[in-house]
């Protein structure tokens, strides 16, 4: 299979390292995988400011970029979501994009459900020595239904344990801008998500989406708490020895 | 009722502040969802029954007009009345009309959010009638003076030291040494208080959960029974409600009702539900001699055929509140009117405009539990994003957030720019956080700095490592 890599912006600016854990994840599972160059961001930011206008311009330019695949692959279920959920939408009223809009959604996936639902993974020949706990971002969980499939390649990593998170499925409180246009309501809600990944007693919490993982990390260090943050891609590829800990000292 | 949503932040603030207020908000956020999940999966075919919900909710708003007039015919049928009201005033002026007709001195009320929406209770009082809520938690708020802060349970905000502080400073003619430790006492007093203002009243005014338009009828439900003391003690009883919450016949309204007890209190039916048809018939023991519908449009009508006449097929359960992170951290008095929560982040700019509530569609990270839960499948994330649109085209927010929109979509439309300026910050970024892999403060970024610290860049961005690396065939 061809498979587009949509590195997303967060992935490309701040942790690289999870872009080439996908591509290594996706090679494993014997896919050809390419990064369109032509690529930068969903256009999320505009679209979930009311900026329809750049939205689309944004979205038209990932429709060029990533034509003729046969799958188009992001490490987040936020922009995989975008893509898959929302640029029909977004073209709703545009028969003439439209058709390619729906086509781009139909082949869109994220990372982890297009390992297990389309290729077929069901375990990784990864192993990492960690009780750890997993955080479900929303738009994966909710736009997308990834919710088993990190569980069960997780459950194939060997030395492993999932300590199940309370209030797993409750939002962080990044939702993009809306953490800093509302920091004091954001910070309640990630003030509370720390509290409850603290409690589980976990060596490490791991989720699917950079932006979640950016504002939990922030906070556990904020707070003086040196619990590893990952994306779940760096340890199912086996590239923990590669990076430290996201926002931790090198 | 006056307004505060154009001041969220402060309010959300003082919410964050308010130390009972969050007492009480952990006690619900612990308790309504995990009582409707149960619920929930005691019914196998509940996702079925939202569908069609959904589907009885659209037929009736694609046929508004059909059913309000025969609504009406079956209301006068049955020797009642309906009064169409098109703003808060007309409809407060024909409460007070009927009341006028009567001589009406004191009015008792069961929960009606229309009748806040309206500003009805000010507006009797200051006509020199006299208004008694009798819901408990309605009850408790009019006593402190305070707007709802939830759908069902208006005075989730308080705890219930607070509602003993209330009730010793009001009832004032109650011995002051008595015990009022327990919810159940606090219970009792407002009983004992209650009843014979239900026996005094004039008038009784009720919402409505549903209209039937096939029968005339109008249903409540309530777990306390204080809406069938409102509603058949007095002479007169006047339904205050609004035209979304019509639907066509009986079979209907119970098929929304199997939904509704359980999205809002997870209960499988609430307590007590009651259909009004009519003032009191010649065989009937007891009831009202005579039986008023107050319709209220308030703007609802202009949203039909709008990207929002989805939300007029909602029925009030409060799920979408009780599940929402947003309104769990802030509470419902921080919107600033009668609806909080998702519903009231769609609702609220449409009745009193998008300039004063804007905040409300802005404060909400899609992160869809709301729309997830919603008993009538309304897609509350995507109207909230349809308010940003119309707030971003009529150039509502603020200038520096436009500008520094523009400009990065500018960039990200330029993909050769834009990877350049990505490495460079990239490169920038990593260097300056090299050391301890994150930042505790970084100019412009204060939004993310002041309550977290910023993790680091690793210092290369993604694409030009792969650039290299696909150059010297080394791509891993």
């Amino acid at each position: 299979m061809r498979i587009a890599l949509f590195v997303t912006c967060l992935v490309d600016f701040f942790r690289p390292t999870i872009g080439f854990a996908a591509v290594k994840l996706l090679q494993e599972a014997g896919c050809t995988v390419e990064v369109p160059r032509a690529q930068t961001c969903c256009g999320q930011p505009a679209y979930n400011s009311g900026d329809r206008a750049d939205a689309k311009a944004i979205a038209m330019q990932v429709l060029d970029a990533f034509e003729g695949y046969d799958h188009v692959v992001a490490p987040s279920g936020s922009c995989a979501g975008m893509i898959r959920r929302h640029y029909p939408e977004l073209f709703a009223d545009d028969p003439a994009v439209l058709p390619r809009a729906q086509r781009l959604a139909a082949r869109s996936w994220e990372l982890v459900s297009f390992l297990v639902d389309v290729c077929r993974v069901h375990a990784v020949a990864a192993r990492w020595d960690r009780e750890v706990t997993y955080h479900d971002a929303c738009s994966g969980l909710r736009e997308l239904g990834v919710r088993d499939q990190p569980r069960r390649l997780l459950a194939s990593v060997g030395g492993l344990t999932l300590r199940e998170l309370p209030g797993a499925e409750t939002c962080c409180g990044f939702g993009g801008t809306f953490c800093i246009k509302y920091p004091d309501i954001s910070d309640k809600m990630v003030n509370d998500k720390e509290a409850e990944i603290v409690a589980t007693g976990a060596e490490a919490v791991l989720a699917g989406d950079l932006g979640c993982l950016l504002n939990i990390a922030g906070k556990l260090h904020r707070r003086g708490r040196w619990i590893e943050v990952r994306h779940v891609a760096e340890v199912l590829a086996r590239m923990t020895e590669e990076v430290p800990p996201i926002g931790a000292p090198r | 009722m006056l307004a505060t949503s154009g001041t969220f932040e402060a309010n959300a603030r003082a919410g964050l502040a308010n130390d009972n207020l969050q007492r009480a908000l952990a006690l619900m956020r612990s308790g309504f969802p995990q009582r409707r999940r149960l619920a929930v999966e005691r019914l196998p075919e509940f996702e079925a029954l939202r569908e069609i919900g959904k589907s009885i909710k659209d037929h009736t708003l694609e046929h508004l007009d059909f059913y309000l007039e025969l609504f009406e015919e079956n209301v006068l049928a049955s020797g009642g009345q309906v009064h169409w009201a098109r703003t808060p005033e007309e409809a407060c002026g024909a409460v007070l009309a009927i009341c006028r007709s009567v001589d009406a001195r004191l009015v008792t009320k069961g929960k009606s959010m229309i009748a806040e929406e309206v500003g009805l209770n000010e507006y009797l009082e200051k006509n020199g009638i006299t208004t008694v809520e009798t819901d408990l938690g309605e009850y408790i708020i009019q006593l402190r003076h305070e707007p709802p802060s939830h759908l069902i349970a208006p005075a989730i905000h308080l705890m219930k030291e607070q509602v003993a502080d209330t009730f010793r400073a009001e009832h004032r003619t109650l011995d002051p040494e008595r015990s009022l430790a327990e919810a159940r006492q606090l219970c009792d007093e407002a009983r004992a208080v209650l009843r014979p203002r239900f026996l005094a009243a004039d008038v009784g005014i009720t919402g409505a959960n549903f209209l039937v338009a096939e029968t005339g009828s109008s249903i409540i439900v309530t777990n306390e029974g204080n809406g069938d003391l409102t509603q058949t003690l007095p002479r007169v009883h006047i339904v205050m409600t609004s035209l979304e919450k019509l639907v066509p016949t009986l079979e209907d309204a119970t098929t929304l009702l199997r939904l509704l007890a359980r999205s809002a209190t997870g209960q499988e039916f609430s307590s007590y539900t009651t259909v009004s048809t009519g003032p009191r018939q010649p065989d009937d023991l007891d009831g009202p001699e005579q039986y008023h519908v107050v319709l209220l449009d308030n703007g609802r009508s202009a949203l039909l055929a709008s990207e929002f006449q989805d939300m007029l097929r909602c029925i009030r359960c409060s799920a979408c509140m009780n599940h929402c992170p947003v309104y769990a951290a802030v509470g419902g008095h921080a919107y600033g009117w009668v609806y909080s929560g998702p519903m009231g982040a769609v609702l609220t700019p449409s009745l009193i405009g998008i300039a004063e509530a804007g905040h409300l569609p802005n404060a909400s990270t899609f992160c869809g539990q709301c729309e997830n839960v919603c008993p009538v499948k309304i897609p509350l994330p995507k109207m909230m994003r349809h308010w940003r649109e119309r707030e971003f085209a009529d150039k509502l927010n603020p200038p520096v957030y436009r500008s520094g929109l523009s400009l990065w979509a500018w960039v990200a439309r330029r993909p050769a720019l834009y990877h350049a300026l990505v490495e460079l910050a990239s490169r920038a970024l990593g260097w300056l956080g090299r050391g301890r892999g994150r930042f505790r403060t970084l100019p412009f970024a204060n939004g993310w700095t002041a309550v977290r610290d910023l993790p680091a860049p690793e210092g290369r961005s993604f694409h030009s490592l792969w650039a290299e690396r696909r150059k010297g065939g080394t791509g891993k």
